[in-house]
């Protein structure tokens, strides 16, 4: 009779195990939910004040007096997220395709580790590498040549450091969306005459097309959210930037820029809530969508 | 003859500009390590990594960078451990007891997914309002909780991509022998641990190089901590903090904290490379 009280015992462990573990699968599905209220109420008080497009669209940022503009602010990001995603695309595109059509393995084998290097190293070496190299070349060499005077810290600064920054995120990306195209569309063009070039011009790009939006969705997301780096070189000033070379100061940077100081003025805080719930909502919705049109190109091919 | 000509021009164009382009990236990781090394190793010592900040550690007096080596290991292990117990049970929940394409393991998938792209800004900024709610202050714990938080879903994603893989057999086998789903937890882990470590080297090398959602909540100090309670240093933010010193000595300590972060993300980096590639030879 031993052995039938063992096995209701595991019975019971197997009920006890399978429930704790369905609960924490549920819980876990909570969490956004409850970064994004808890973010809300943190900023209620300012949006209780005055209204979000009011916010969105004021110039000025002046705590003391209670004026909190964020315009200047997401014109920074804009800009910045901008250059880098117009900087990194074309790149990422030109060495996916090469890496997935062209490149021997022996290629491969040496530069996907590196992408993952580049994917590993923190964001505040990119910003002391900025700091080291980008924004003297700018302020030295480049800037001269365009505009009278630059400190370097710069809109275009900001936007090289975010540019190769998001390079590892979206050549994986890129590469897994050549991968999953089937074999069979790639021969029937080149069986009919095509050359390499136009296969990939007028068969792999055409059809991959939304995986690459959705990719390109998704690294624009890493780099809006993006803050120790940019905050270390855009120059932090709370002007809409007219020219690459002039200062900018995106969302994240001013958050994290400010926390020491929100709390001894009133509103403070809740401003920077209120951006920081701003950045939320924006990357959440991006990534979801680009996630689910993922995941559908993944199930079309996969046949 | 001439259509065929420029067929063969734009072939060679498009693929020299593909080279360059891969070359361009290649280039560039290669300058970032060269400049953090070429400007880092000058200041490194001895010193750097064996002592806490002495008396005037900020005007450029002696001392070194131990408390935020120290402090950013305790964040990490800390929070390793507290993500592990969280993301295993979940990973091996959609993977054992929902069927294959089941709604809610697909549901779930797509939630990590999308977490895994918020950044750590938010997850800061999250954890300094629970701590605000909780009453408490910048500390190790806020820190480790933050942290976990943030590394949860990378977690998740890479452990799910291995245990996914499992082949169905070999759980059908342990189930067809009488075992119940609890019991081939134990089957599975064996089968996936390396993938398990690495996704663990992953974590670790996000969590310890992260700033920005420490800045908020583990705060900063010259000492290493001794309870949960007290404030913590880090590796990332003894680089930010320094580097905004007037001072050239107080730089040079930026530069060298980067070329000990760098080292220890490369060594993971490789390490994790080195572990998927020796096991899994050993897989069926």
């Amino acid at each position: 009779m031993d052995k039938a009280r063992y096995n209701k015992f595991r019975q019971t462990r197997e009920f006890f195990i399978r429930n704790s573990m369905l609960f924490l699968t549920l819980v876990s599905l909570s969490f956004a939910v409850i970064i994004g209220i808890s973010l809300y109420l943190k900023s209620v008080p300012i949006l209780d004040q005055q209204s979000l497009w009011a916010l969105l669209t004021g110039e000025s940022w002046r705590p003391l007096k209670g004026e909190f503009g964020f315009y200047p602010f997401i014109m920074g990001t804009l800009w910045v997220t901008g250059l880098a995603i117009f900087l990194s695309l074309p790149l990422c595109l030109l060495a996916a395709i090469y890496l997935s059509e062209y490149a021997h393995p022996y290629i491969k084998k040496i530069v996907f580790p590196m992408v993952d290097v580049l994917a590993g190293i923190p964001p505040v070496v990119y910003g002391v590498w900025g700091i080291l190299v980008v924004v003297p070349f700018i302020s030295e060499t480049l800037a001269p040549h365009f505009v009278e005077f630059s400190t370097g810290y710069s809109v275009l600064a900001g936007g090289i450091v975010l540019a190769i920054m998001i390079i590892p995120l979206m050549i994986s990306v890129f590469i897994e969306i050549f991968d999953a195209l089937p074999g069979g569309l790639r021969e029937a063009s080149l069986s009919l005459g095509a050359t390499n070039w136009q296969t990939i011009k007028k068969v792999v790009l055409r059809k991959s097309f939304p995986g690459l939006a959705a990719a390109v969705v998704l690294a624009l997301s890493r780099a809006f959210g993006e803050t120790i780096a940019v905050l270390m070189v855009c120059g932090n000033v709370s002007e809409v930037p007219k020219n690459l070379f002039d200062p900018a100061y995106p969302l994240p940077a001013l958050i994290a820029n400010n926390y020491g100081e929100m709390m001894s003025i009133p509103m403070y805080d809740a401003a920077l809530m209120l951006s920081a719930l701003l950045l939320f909502v924006i990357i959440l919705a991006f990534n979801a969508i680009s996630r689910l049109v993922l995941i559908r190109i993944e199930k079309n091919f996969a046949l | 003859m001439k259509h065929f000509r420029i067929k063969k021009l734009e072939e060679k164009i498009f693929k020299g500009l593909m080279m360059a382009a891969t070359l361009v990236i290649v280039v560039s990781l290669l300058m970032i390590i060269f400049a953090v090394v070429k400007r880092g190793l000058p200041a490194m010592s001895w010193d750097m990594v064996s002592k806490i900040p002495g008396g005037g550690f900020y005007i450029g007096k002696e001392g070194g960078l131990l408390n935020a080596i120290i402090g950013s290991l305790y964040i990490v292990i800390g929070s390793i451990t507290l993500g592990l117990s969280f993301s295993l049970p979940i990973v091996l929940y959609i993977n054992l007891y929902l069927p294959e394409n089941s709604r809610l393991a697909q549901f779930t998938r797509l939630s990590f997914d999308v977490l895994f792209g918020i950044p750590s800004i938010v997850y800061g900024a999250f954890g300094f309002t629970l701590m605000v709610y909780l009453g408490l202050r910048s500390s190790l714990l806020a820190g480790i909780l933050t942290v976990t938080s943030l590394i949860i879903p990378i977690l998740i994603r890479s452990i799910d991509e291995v245990v996914r893989r499992v082949p169905k057999e070999m759980k059908d086998a342990a189930l067809s022998l009488g075992a119940t789903r609890s019991e081939i937890i134990r089957v599975i882990l064996r089968q996936v641990a390396p993938g398990i470590i690495t996704a663990v080297l992953l974590s670790v090398g996000r969590g310890i190089g992260d700033a920005a959602s420490v800045l908020f909540t583990a705060g900063y100090t010259d000492s290493i901590p001794t309870s949960l309670s007290q404030p913590v240093a880090t590796l990332p933010l003894a680089i930010f903090f320094q580097l905004s010193s007037p001072i050239a000595e107080v730089q040079d300590r930026a530069y060298a904290a980067a070329l000990i972060l760098t080292g220890i993300v490369l060594f993971l980096s490789l390490g994790g490379r080195y572990f998927s590639r020796k096991f899994s030879k050993n897989k069926i």
